[in-house]
């Protein structure tokens, strides 16, 4: 297969991922953006305001980033989980299958599906945001980075489950179970100084809280990693690292034929 | 006709397949197709066609043994071997809230084709399949048979040299079954080698060249049709007489079988010609109003090479087609 088709097909891959959750914007782009107007409401505008100050911010100022991580997360995962396990199920999968096209442009194809929507949702989410307060940015080229970085690496999450799952029960485990646990103790709601130095310890260890900080410090300029020692840049490595790790499983479970070949 | 430096549209060798589960499906098949046939694959259900088909797009992972088409192995040349493929399942794979015409457009993106030239294909193909009309319905609505030809132009849309379909006319009905055999023998004629998978006898006899029979993963017989028609020693003629024969009729030189007054059967061997049973009728100055095959013979010979006998329960004969039709 020549340069020129393989764009045409990738394109048609990705064209036809978008086209598939701008068709059903009603189950894809709206809810996430009423969840997040609510948490708006609810925790920056009348809890928020009895809160008073959170690291060193105003609430709503410090939840803020965070609810716009967790929704680029949930929906660049669930996009591609669901798209990609859907087709699976329907067998479609097959139309691609039998094509020359390699593999690495199949998930690219996916990945950038999961991207343009956990981006536009990411987006919806910041403009609603502003509904609430003034948002200004410290870092715009960090914070770019660091939400699309995070949102290729939940992309690929999502297809990696598609692609082990075989039922939707399989689907939802990984969202529900590991996902979600992770995001909401991850510093989405909360500076995790205000935890005893044990349960800091123990957050550390988790991944997503340093990609809600990275974030974090890109618009306010100061996040819970730089007070406890570490570098925003550790940070953007372990994504990057994340990545490429998954990268290459997804890679090698599509050469292998896992999920997908009989 | 086709010189025999090009290579086969399709060339098996030892090819074995074990799924995950320990069940051996194939045992090591050999199968070459040339260019430009039209070939069956015959066989009862589970008997491993799908199978074969699934290796030939790699949809299934082979065991062992290689596969090439037109010349492309499938594993080191893949991408040139499945350019070559345009493949029709057994099972609805497309998705079923999708519109028809964005179905086969998407296929041939899948395929390289630029999205403009995707839209003539698809009108093409889709109006040769009379879905034309259809075009912006979701795909979901659309009848049994419908879905099938959606299948076909979905599978013509890169124009592959190499057209396999798995059983295609499964639980479509006879006047559809044969406006299906029309447009696949113009495909075939204008130069797409076919395969076609079926359980359907009457389908293999009528459209294929060439044949192979499939049986618990091995292939039991593979020659052309005409050489496997006539290894069956026999073949019993029904013979509409115009004069009125007696019940003790009895013709010289041959196995006959009086069913009527106008009306008999003749049993004819291989080595006798059709020619002689006229002379021996025309010696008792009795004239043939019309003459037909009793038996579906392909039916028969199908039955007598099976492992398995039993099995032929699992064959659709066309008596039980026509019941079905007209249920
Ligand atoms: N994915 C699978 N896993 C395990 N066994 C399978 C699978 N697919 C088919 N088989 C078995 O392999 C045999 C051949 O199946 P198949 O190729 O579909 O037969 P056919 O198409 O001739 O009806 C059957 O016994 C079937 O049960
Ligand atoms: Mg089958």
């Amino acid at each position: 297969m020549n340069l020129v088709s393989q764009w045409v097909a990738f394109k048609t891959i990705v064209y036809r991922e978008i086209h598939r959750f701008m068709r059903i914007w009603v189950q894809t782009l709206v809810p996430p953006a009423i969840t997040i107007a609510l948490y708006f409401l609810i925790f920056g505008q009348l809890i928020g305001s009895r809160i008073g100050e959170m690291g060193g911010f105003d609430y709503m100022q410090f939840v803020a980033p965070g609810l716009i991580m967790m929704a680029v997360i949930q929906n660049s995962y669930a996009n591609v989980v669901s798209s990609f396990f859907g087709q699976k199920f329907a067998r479609s999968i097959e139309e691609l299958l039998i094509t020359p096209l390699p593999h690495y442009l199949i998930l690219l194809g996916w990945v950038l599906g999961g991207d343009a929507r956990g981006l536009l949702v990411g987006a919806i989410v910041t403009f609603v945001s502003l509904w609430f307060y003034d948002l200004s940015v410290v870092n715009w080229t960090l914070s770019i980075f660091v939400v699309i970085s995070t949102s290729v690496l939940f992309s690929l999450g999502g297809f990696l489950n598609a692609l082990f799952a075989e039922s939707f029960d399989d689907i939802s485990i990984v969202p529900t179970f590991i996902m979600q646990p992770l995001i909401y103790l991850g510093g989405v709601f909360y500076s995790i100084q205000l935890l005893p130095t044990f349960w800091q310890t123990v957050s550390l260890a988790n991944p997503i809280l340093y990609m809600i900080n990275a974030f974090r410090y890109s618009i306010l300029g100061s996040s819970d990693l730089e007070s406890l020692g570490f570098s925003i840049n550790s940070a953007l490595f372990m994504i990057v690292g994340f990545i490429i790790l998954l990268t290459t499983i997804c890679l090698w479970s599509l050469n292998k034929g896992r999920g997908i070949r009989s | 006709m086709l010189s025999s430096q090009s290579p086969s549209a399709l060339a098996i060798s030892g090819l074995k397949k074990t799924y995950r589960e320990g069940f051996i499906a194939l045992k090591g098949i050999d199968l070459n197709v040339e260019a430009g046939d039209f070939f069956a694959l015959l066989g009862p259900n589970g008997a491993g066609k799908s199978t074969t088909i699934g290796v030939i797009c790699s949809l299934v992972a082979k065991t062992a043994g290689s596969v090439s088409v037109f010349g492309h192995d499938i594993d080191h040349d893949f991408a040139a071997a499945k350019r070559c493929i345009g493949v029709v399942p057994q099972e609805f794979n497309f998705n079923q809230f999708e519109k028809v015409l964005n179905i086969v457009v998407t296929q041939g993106g899948y395929y390289g084709l630029p999205r403009k030239e995707a839209l003539v294909r698809a009108e093409k193909y889709l109006r040769l399949l009379d879905l034309w009309d259809k075009r912006n319905v979701v795909s979901r609505t659309l009848s049994g048979g419908m879905k099938r030809r959606l299948m076909i132009a979905r599978a013509l849309v890169h124009e592959p040299k190499l057209l396999i379909l798995d059983e295609p006319t499964a639980g479509v009905d006879i006047e559809l079954r044969r406006s299906m055999w029309d447009f696949l023998q113009q495909v075939n004629a204008s130069g797409t080698t076919i395969i076609l998978t079926t359980h359907y006898l009457e389908e293999a006899e009528s459209l294929c060249r060439n044949i192979a029979i499939i049986d618990e993963g091995d292939i039991i017989a593979n020659s052309s049709m005409k050489d496997l028609l006539g290894k069956l020693s026999q073949e019993v003629l029904v013979l509409d007489i115009v004069e009125s024969l007696p019940p003790d009729f009895t013709l010289k030189g041959f196995d006959c079988n009086w069913v009527d007054a106008h009306c008999i059967e003749v049993s004819i061997d291989r080595e006798q010609h059709v020619n002689s049973l006229f002379a021996a009728l025309e010696a008792q100055q009795l004239q043939v109003k019309s003459l037909r095959n009793k038996a579906n013979r392909l039916e028969e010979m199908f039955v007598s090479l099976l492992k398995n006998p039993s099995k032929q329960s699992d064959i659709d004969y066309p008596h039980h087609e026509s019941a079905e039709a007209s249920a």
